[in-house]
């Protein structure tokens, strides 16, 4: 391929991406709202946040603690440096509240549930499930998609709460039982420097964002996937490798924004 | 059948966040001792803050007995006021208390320590402490350095 | 619309995927309350020509009607009532909803579009099952079902609101002599008791020739046949005979184009 050539590729995978978003965008403004014949209901809600929220819980519990605990570790030998030790609270709480806790479960959500949803879509439009609706006359997006998206949106701050709690406990087991602070210290300056509204409620915030993006591309990858093994493995990878740089990317921007004008 | 399971599973999952959430509320960013306590507000005039901000812990002693609440400019005056509220069990903070502006370790926040004198009458709801010492701007110290070396 | 106008008549359609052009200005006719099989070579877009009857492929130019109804042109909303009302399609691998049981999965459509109380859905979807000698099956799951069972259950489905048109996508693909027999039995079955109207895509010659009553055999974008096997196997092109006979050389050649055979083998390869 001359360079001439490599370019026109790489145009047209730009032209393609485009397209893409495009897509995305459409079917994510067709699946927001409820209702229409054969349309899923609140069970089918519950269903998916069990799905998605109830079976990530176990990993997201366990690397909130040991991230937790590592935070506690790590902080402790760098803060000691400085004779601050007592902030070390509050460095552990503040890290997961506004940051690791929202971003690192929505990089575990995306690898666990996006995939898992994305390989489920792709799977019904490989065995035709998603024309047979058609053919009923019965919009698949509202049927399939609809209760999927908004359980992803319930369920990742609830996660991310969780991670951050774990966290912060799993610090105080390190702090306290292991290194010896201050139990009064460790939660005492914590309480002092965490604001419930700058902190907590941000990062809440931050979390929904994920929940709608991360949901949103693995629904879409599913959807838009070529219905073979190929193609539904390939769409399995990209949902986890876009969302992830997505979050990451969207993080950079909401701290930006939150932590006062850019 | 199973549908009462998966309901129970996701109500349970939805009160474990409701739970963080109230933790994070009351044990972790100490949402609640703001408003359960009995306060009474002090103020006071310093020249330089140099980062004392609001929320900043007022203790005696070492012990925490206050908040800062209020930080702004006096425009009259030109110096900074700083109101606190302080706790209504430390009822007996003499007129003539002091209060400096101090620094928590080498890098910690800044706070207001606040020392007793040997008057006989009590600072009351609204009063202001009159003796103040501003934060050490470390810029001016190594001035006040220099020019007494240049000096002798 | 009296018995004997045709009730898919396909005229000047043209549709092309890409960049190539699957069909060329198709003209042909499929009769009511028949038994049609759609025939041809691999890849020549048969299941295509299902989705574009079915409405879910827009063709280039031309007109699909449909009882009078021509596709093309309807608004979403229109296609999805007409589809509810009178159209069944089942698919080559059954595409059951996994998540249902079988009853579930044949009570969908009667759920999802009648205000029909739940005694009287049971009693069609136990009707229907009946139908398809799959009653006894209700409870299971479709990952429990084999092959065949999966494919009757979807017939007993594309059945729930009594269309008038059934589209099948290779039926027979697939299934052992038994699970083939039974859906040869089911569809000819229903056709008549249902008076429906049928058409099917297949490569299986044997059985699309016992089961229809007409063939029509598609190639190159264009319908080289029409009629019943008979005429078809007697008075059809070479083409036609090639493929019903099942004769591995002839119009469509076996060998794949290439230089002359000594010619490459004395070269001695190499670019």
């Amino acid at each position: 391929m001359t360079m001439f050539d490599r370019y026109l590729a790489f145009g047209r995978r730009g032209v393609e991406a485009i397209q893409s978003l495009g897509r995305a965008t459409l079917l994510l403004f067709h699946s927001s709202a409820w209702g229409g014949p054969g349309s899923a209901g609140f069970s089918d809600l519950i269903k998916q946040i069990h799905s998605v929220g109830v079976r990530s819980l176990s990993i997201i519990l366990v690397a909130g603690f040991f991230v937790g605990m590592v935070l506690g570790l790590q902080g402790y030998t760098i803060l000691s440096d400085f004779g601050s030790e007592a902030a070390l609270g509050t460095m552990v709480s503040l890290t997961l509240l506004r940051e690791l806790g929202p971003v690192m479960t929505a990089l575990l959500f995306a690898g666990r549930a996006g995939s898992a949803l994305t390989a489920e879509i792709g799977l019904m439009k490989a065995t035709e499930q998603l024309s047979a609706m058609e053919m009923m006359g019965v919009d698949p997006l509202k049927r399939v998609i609809t209760p999927r998206l908004w359980a992803g949106l319930i369920a990742m701050p609830v996660l991310a709460l969780l991670f951050s709690t774990v966290g912060i406990w799993g610090g105080a087991f390190v702090a306290v039982d292991m290194l010896g602070i201050d139990e009064g210290a460790y939660w005492g300056n914590m309480q002092a420097s965490v604001d419930f509204y700058e902190d907590v409620v941000k990062g809440i915030i931050k979390s929904v964002v994920f929940g709608l993006v991360v949901t949103w591309i693995a629904v879409f990858q599913g959807y838009d996937s070529i219905p073979t093994s190929e193609g539904i493995g390939k769409a399995t990878t990209q949902t986890v490798v876009i969302s992830s740089l997505a979050v990451l990317g969207l993080d950079f921007v909401l701290t930006a924004v939150m932590l006062g004008g850019v | 059948m199973r549908m009462r399971f998966v309901e129970l599973t996701v109500g349970s999952f939805m009160v474990m966040g409701i739970i963080a959430l109230v933790l994070m509320a009351f044990r972790v960013s100490g949402l609640s001792s703001q408003t359960s306590s009995n306060t009474y507000v002090l103020k006071a005039r310093f020249e330089n803050l140099a980062g004392l901000t609001e929320r900043a812990k007022v203790s005696m002693s070492g012990v925490t007995i206050g908040r800062v609440t209020k930080v702004y400019l006096d425009p009259e005056w030109y110096s900074a006021v700083v109101e606190m509220e302080i706790d209504e069990s430390m009822s007996t903070l003499t007129l003539d208390t002091s209060a400096s502006i101090l620094t928590a370790g080498l890098l910690g926040e800044k706070y207001i320590g606040l020392t007793v004198g040997a008057e006989d009458e009590f600072l009351e709801d609204g009063d202001w402490i009159e003796d103040t010492q501003s934060a050490l701007v470390l810029e001016e110290l190594i001035g006040r350095f220099l020019f007494n070396k240049a000096e002798g | 619309m009296s018995a004997a106008e045709p009730y898919v008549s396909i005229r000047g359609m043209s549709f092309s995927r890409g960049d190539r052009l699957i069909y060329d200005a198709m003209d042909v006719d499929f009769p009511r309350g028949k038994v049609t099989a759609i025939m041809g070579p691999s890849g020549t877009g048969k299941t295509t020509l299902l989705r574009l009857i079915g409405g879910q492929l827009l063709p280039d130019s031309g007109s699909v009607k449909v009882d009078g109804h021509n596709i093309p042109q309807l608004s979403r909303k229109a296609l999805f009532d007409f589809r509810r009302k009178n159209m069944g399609m089942l698919f080559q691998t059954g595409a059951l909803f996994t998540d249902l049981n079988v009853f579930d999965n044949v009570a969908f459509p009667l759920r999802v579009h009648t205000d029909l109380p739940e005694s009287m859905i049971r009693d069609l979807v136990l009707m229907k099952l009946e139908a398809v000698g799959l009653r006894g099956a209700q409870q299971l799951n479709p990952a429990e079902l084999s092959g065949g069972m999966a494919r009757r259950v979807a017939l007993a489905r594309a059945i729930a609101m009594d269309p008038e048109i059934i589209m099948y996508d290779e039926p027979f693909t697939g299934l052992d002599p038994i699970s083939m027999g039974m859906i040869v039995k089911l569809i000819r079955g229903l056709n008549e008791a249902l008076g429906l109207t049928s058409l099917l895509v297949s490569h299986d010659i044997e059985e699309s020739c016992n089961i229809a009553d007409y063939l029509c055999v598609v190639s190159g974008g264009k319908v080289i046949g029409f009629g019943s096997p008979q005429e078809l196997l007697n008075e059809g092109n070479d083409e036609v005979k090639q493929f019903l006979r099942g004769d591995p050389d002839g119009p469509v050649p076996f060998h794949y184009p290439a230089p002359d055979y000594q010619a490459e083998l004395l070269s001695g390869g190499g670019q």
